[in-house]
């Protein structure tokens, strides 16, 4: 089972549990976690760029890579494999940006239950999946994904209590309780729209079904649903990820996390359905503008890029999706003789054929209304809405690294969202050594003199702009958070 | 918020000039509203006969509607079903019921006060008897909101309104400068898929007045688009306010239901009132299929343990699996024994008949294990032994709710129980179903969770020429069957249509299968 889809996942699997329990004990006994919160609290206002503190203090690790030779750099002595755990353990304890995700998901810079009854769920090396995992702070965390090195591992709900009591408080008293709204896009669904790759493989070309899910979502759920704290992340090989932090959204139960995905979703249908889009018209303004946006992108992403319509095939299933007959009768003539015609030319012919007076039964605001459906269906967003509904599904965190491609899963600027390019998107191979090449710079300018170690490894990294998006991002939901005076009023029922 | 406030103020004073309107004197009049939102509990005394009553009135009423959800019954089918129950158990008629000039008369308005009365008790009664679990909430939230939905849509537009008025909703009018800057939305959203004339549809929008709320207070127009949204808020036409007042009266019910439940246990009780709310909770429970009511299997006859292999035919797949279970293995485990045990029994088969049944199957036992082990479980499922309790055969809901089947377990329902290879071998095998469509249209159904869809598609396949010939002859409805005795009684009759009795058959479906207060409660108590 794929832990992306563990919406109830079996929780008293004796395995698991057994597992579960031995990392307690090995990591982090109650008591010992008890005193990290003292020494935390101490810590957290003497530094304001959090994870320069991180990145200090994994010496150990270090040195035991030192003993190895230090003088050559940390990547070469790793393996090219993204998920071995020794590259996991460098980027873990070097880049990875732990200050950050914990004010993200606690909301406060004070540790509280936000963060501490939020559930963590691990898959380790082996392929066994921790779930049920929780920590009192970051620093409780980081230590255990270092002892770990997980290949990644995936954020749960807040629950009612601690997910590692779970077993302890009275039955059916443990619920989630709230988490972020979240959406998946995944190119895998575009599989029957897309011509230039196939499964696992991406391109520039069919990213843009990403860029434009990401313009159409994003913008109704700001502007139709309120909300303002959206983060997309690239979710490290073919699709991103929207998480929706808003107060709001975090509360929604169930029932109304469906109703914002099936309000989002307009492709509807599986392989043997035909017509997947089925409108009623007027369109509701929501598509109107969803359809206002995708329009553009349809000639140059779709017409042009993919050229859809190609083949002898390709075109039939365009027949299938235009009302009249003997339209289609005609077009299929004229494009008996030139099969190679582009789809931009073909997509021109059907209203010019229709001008032309090539059916005598098709009505101009039938085949207008199907050519904005045809649109919809190579272009609207294919979301899976199973992930959105749930409050209790797990999602990928940010920045972890995808074990496949080895990318970071980096947080996306939707201001340059068309900008976007998942092949620029660092791996964690090539941010290890830029970590390594900066020094050496540095040497030889300071002659090893130079006082190097306030500078984060992230900043010698091509993750900065990343993580200083996510920086912003968690500053701007910590700002909203803040609580504001109490107004006596408010007491009133 | 200053506007949110003069709202409520005109409506105050409208709700006050209308009680004084609709009575001529008391604006503290208990009820002046047909329609309850249940915020107020009762503060009178009622005698227990009244108590017990009223709250046996009103379950009649949940019963039936939960037995047509059952079904997959419209709401239209619905609507009509509860007419006629309501007029009998718990009317409810509008102030327009008392002609303009007789309201003034107390004597007049007094039965509509009562008849208020009745409502409002029988409903905190019922909260009392099914607060107490998560299942019997949800249920109870379900039908009375169903029960609410049917008496709004029914009630007198002129008192619906003024009955809107009175519930204080989150909402927020749209003022004409907003309505006017999202007009070309609005409309859009209003007479989407209608495909009306230009004309009547600019007519229809400007008719219209918009309410804003907090787009989940309406979600389930939020879900299917039919509502505008900017900024969080839904903008809700006065012709879509049901969704948005059943959504708050199921919101409050649920909360309510909680807050009761909480109290339950430090409720200062004296002994007269909980039995009568555990034995009203009891009474809450699944449609049950009523085997006296039914026309006896085989016209009168007593069935033979000999017999059964034969009947064995009209079973439903539940039932079939688990003969042919007791052939192969020549045992069943427990409650594989009693799910056909009672089905069996309910079948007509006398109790001699079934040990001798029973005693048979289990051919590999002795004599000596079969008295031991089985002999007493036999007669007591037939009343005869311990509790003496008449059980009755299990419905197609507890078979899919309760105990789910384990290891070696071969009762349960299939279409929920098996894997999808293993129905459909056993759809082959056992009901000889090998037709595509059929076989694609169970799959369906079951993906769908509507097990007992599934099952009925498979009784109208294997029965397609006997409906026909029945629809042809001009029978009557068919009705979702719900119950595996029913399902038998139904494929016997349609097979010997000679042999069935004659008089009642038609309908004989419907009565069959009816909401009821058990018999053996009614000895408990």
């Amino acid at each position: 089972m794929a832990p992306h889809s563990t919406t109830d996942h079996d929780g008293d699997d004796p395995m698991q549990d057994a597992e579960a329990i031995q990392v307690d004990e090995n990591i982090s006994p109650i008591k010992a976690e008890g005193t990290v919160v003292k020494d935390e609290l101490e810590h957290i206002f003497d530094d304001d760029d959090g994870d320069d503190l991180m990145t200090d203090e994994p010496n150990a690790y270090k040195s035991s890579i030192g003993k190895i030779g230090s003088a050559s750099a940390i990547s070469d002595i790793l393996s090219a494999d993204p998920s071995d755990p020794e590259v996991m353990l460098q980027f873990y304890s070097r880049l990875f940006p732990w200050r950050q995700l914990f004010r993200w998901l606690n909301h406060a810079e004070l540790p509280s239950t936000d963060f501490a009854n939020r559930e963590f769920a691990f898959t380790l090396h082996n392929d066994a999946y921790l779930r049920y995992q929780c920590y009192p702070t970051f620093e409780t965390l980081r230590r255990d994904v270092l002892k770990l090195k997980p290949s990644r591992f995936e954020i749960g709900p807040v629950y009612s209590a601690r997910p590692r009591d779970r077993k302890q408080v009275p039955k059916g008293s443990f619920k989630p309780l709230e988490k972020e709204l979240v959406f998946d896009i995944d190119l895998t669904d575009y599989d029957e729209i897309r011509t230039c790759c196939s499964k696992t493989k991406i391109c520039i070309k069919c990213w843009q079904f990403v860029t434009m899910a990401i313009k159409v979502v994003d913008v109704a759920l700001r502007d139709d649903f309120g909300f303002e704290h959206i983060m997309w992340v690239y979710s490290g090989r073919r699709g991103a990820h929207a998480w929706v932090c808003d107060k709001k959204a975090r509360k929604l139960d169930d029932a109304k996390r469906r109703a914002i995905a099936t309000y989002l979703e307009v492709i509807r249908g599986g392989s043997q359905s035909g017509k997947k889009v089925n409108l009623d018209r007027p369109l509701h303004p929501h598509i109107r503008r969803s359809f206002e946006i995708l329009q553009e992108d349809f000639k140059h992403n779709i017409l042009e890029n993919q050229n859809p319509f190609k083949s002898e095939k390709q075109a039939e299933r365009l027949f299938q999706l235009l009302p009249d007959r003997q339209l289609n009768d005609a077009l299929r003539e004229k494009w008996e003789s030139t099969i190679d015609r582009p789809s931009a030319d073909k997509w021109r012919d059907i209203d010019d054929m229709a001008k032309a007076g090539a059916s005598k039964t098709i009505i101009p605001k039938i085949l207008l209304e199907h050519k904005q459906d045809i649109v919809l269906e190579y272009t609207y967003p294919r979301l899976d809405a199973e992930v959105s509904k749930h409050l209790n599904h797990l999602l990928k965190s940010p920045f972890v690294v995808h074990p496949g491609t080895g990318k970071v899963c980096v947080p996306i600027d939707t201001s340059k969202v068309d900008d976007f390019d998942p092949d620029n998107v660092p791996t964690v191979m090539q941010l290890l050594k830029e970590i390594d090449q900066w020094k050496d710079v540095k040497k030889e300018d300071d002659d090893g003199s130079g006082n190097t170690s306030r500078i984060s490894d992230i900043d010698k990294t091509s993750l900065k702009p990343y993580y200083e998006l996510f920086t912003k991002f968690v500053k701007r939901l910590l700002d909203a958070e803040r609580p504001v005076l109490v107004k006596t009023e408010s007491l009133d029922y | 918020m200053q506007g949110a406030q003069a709202l409520r103020q005109a409506r105050k004073q409208k709700r006050g000039n209308y009680i004084t309107g609709a009575t001529g004197k008391d604006a503290s009049l208990p009820y002046p509203n047909r329609l309850n939102f249940y915020n107020t509990p009762p503060q009178e005394e009622v005698s227990l006969e009244e108590f017990e009553q009223w709250a046996i009135d009103r379950l009649r009423v949940l019963g039936e509607i939960e037995t047509c959800l059952f079904r997959n019954n419209s709401p239209t089918e619905i609507d009509a079903v509860l007419k006629k129950l309501l007029d009998k158990y718990l009317p409810l008629n509008s102030n327009h019921s008392v002609p303009e000039s007789e309201r003034s008369n107390p004597k007049r308005f007094a039965g509509l006060t009562q008849e208020r009365k009745k409502d409002h008790y029988s409903h905190f009664i019922l909260r009392l008897a099914f607060a107490r679990s998560e299942d019997l909430r949800r249920r109870f939230t379900r039908t009375e909101s169903i029960l609410f939905r049917h008496r709004f849509t029914t009630d007198d537009t002129r008192e619906r309104t003024e009955f809107m008025n009175s519930l204080e909703l989150d909402s927020q009018p749209v003022s004409d400068a907003e309505k006017a800057r999202y007009a070309e939305e609005l409309k859009a959203v209003l007479v989407s898929g209608s495909r009306m004339p230009a004309e009547k549809a600019k007519q229809m929008f400007e008719g219209e007045v918009y309410l804003k709320v907090e787009w989940d207070r309406v979600s389930d127009l939020v879900e299917s688009r039919r509502v505008f949204l900017r900024a969080g808020k839904a903008y809700v036409p006065n012709s879509m306010l049901l969704s948005l007042v059943m959504a708050e009266f199921t919101k409050r019910l649920d909360e309510a239901l909680i807050k009761t439940a909480r109290v339950l246990p430090r409720l200062d009780e004296d002994d007269r009132l909980i039995p009568i709310l555990n034995h009203l909770s009891k009474g809450f429970s699944a449609p049950e299929y009523n085997s006296s009511a039914a026309p006896s299997a085989l016209a009168g006859d007593a069935i033979t343990a000999s017999q059964i292999d034969a009947l064995s035919a009209h079973f439903p797949l539940c039932m079939r699996h688990l003969h042919t279970s007791l052939r192969r293995e020549k045992h069943l485990k427990h409650f594989g024994r009693l799910q056909y045990g009672l089905f069996l029994k309910t079948l007509g088969l006398s109790i001699d008949e079934a040990i001798l049944f029973w005693r048979q199957a289990f051919s590999t036992f002795t004599d000596e294990q079969f008295n031991k082990e089985y002999r007493y479980n036999i007669r007591h499922s037939y009343g005869l032994q311990g509790a003496g309790r008449n059980y009755k055969a299990y419905s197609c809901q507890q078979i899919l709710m309760d105990h789910p089947p384990g290891t070696g377990d071969a009762h349960g329902c299939p279409y929920r129980h098996f894997s999808a290879d293993n129905l459909n071998m056993a759809l082959g095998t056992l009901m000889g179903v090998d037709d595509r469509s059929v076989l694609a249209g169970v799959k369906q159904d079951v993906t769908a969770k509507k097990f007992h869809l599934a099952c009925n598609r498979v009784f109208e396949h294997m029965h397609e020429k006997e409906l026909k010939r029945e629809k042809d002859a001009g029978g009557g409805v068919r009705e979702t069957i719900i119950h595996p005795n029913e399902y038998f009684d139904k494929s016997w009759s349609l097979k010997n249509p000679d042999k069935a009795r004659g008089s009642g058959k038609e309908n004989g479906a419907s009565s069959q299968v009816k909401k009821e207060i058990k018999d053996e409660d009614v000895e408990m108590m």
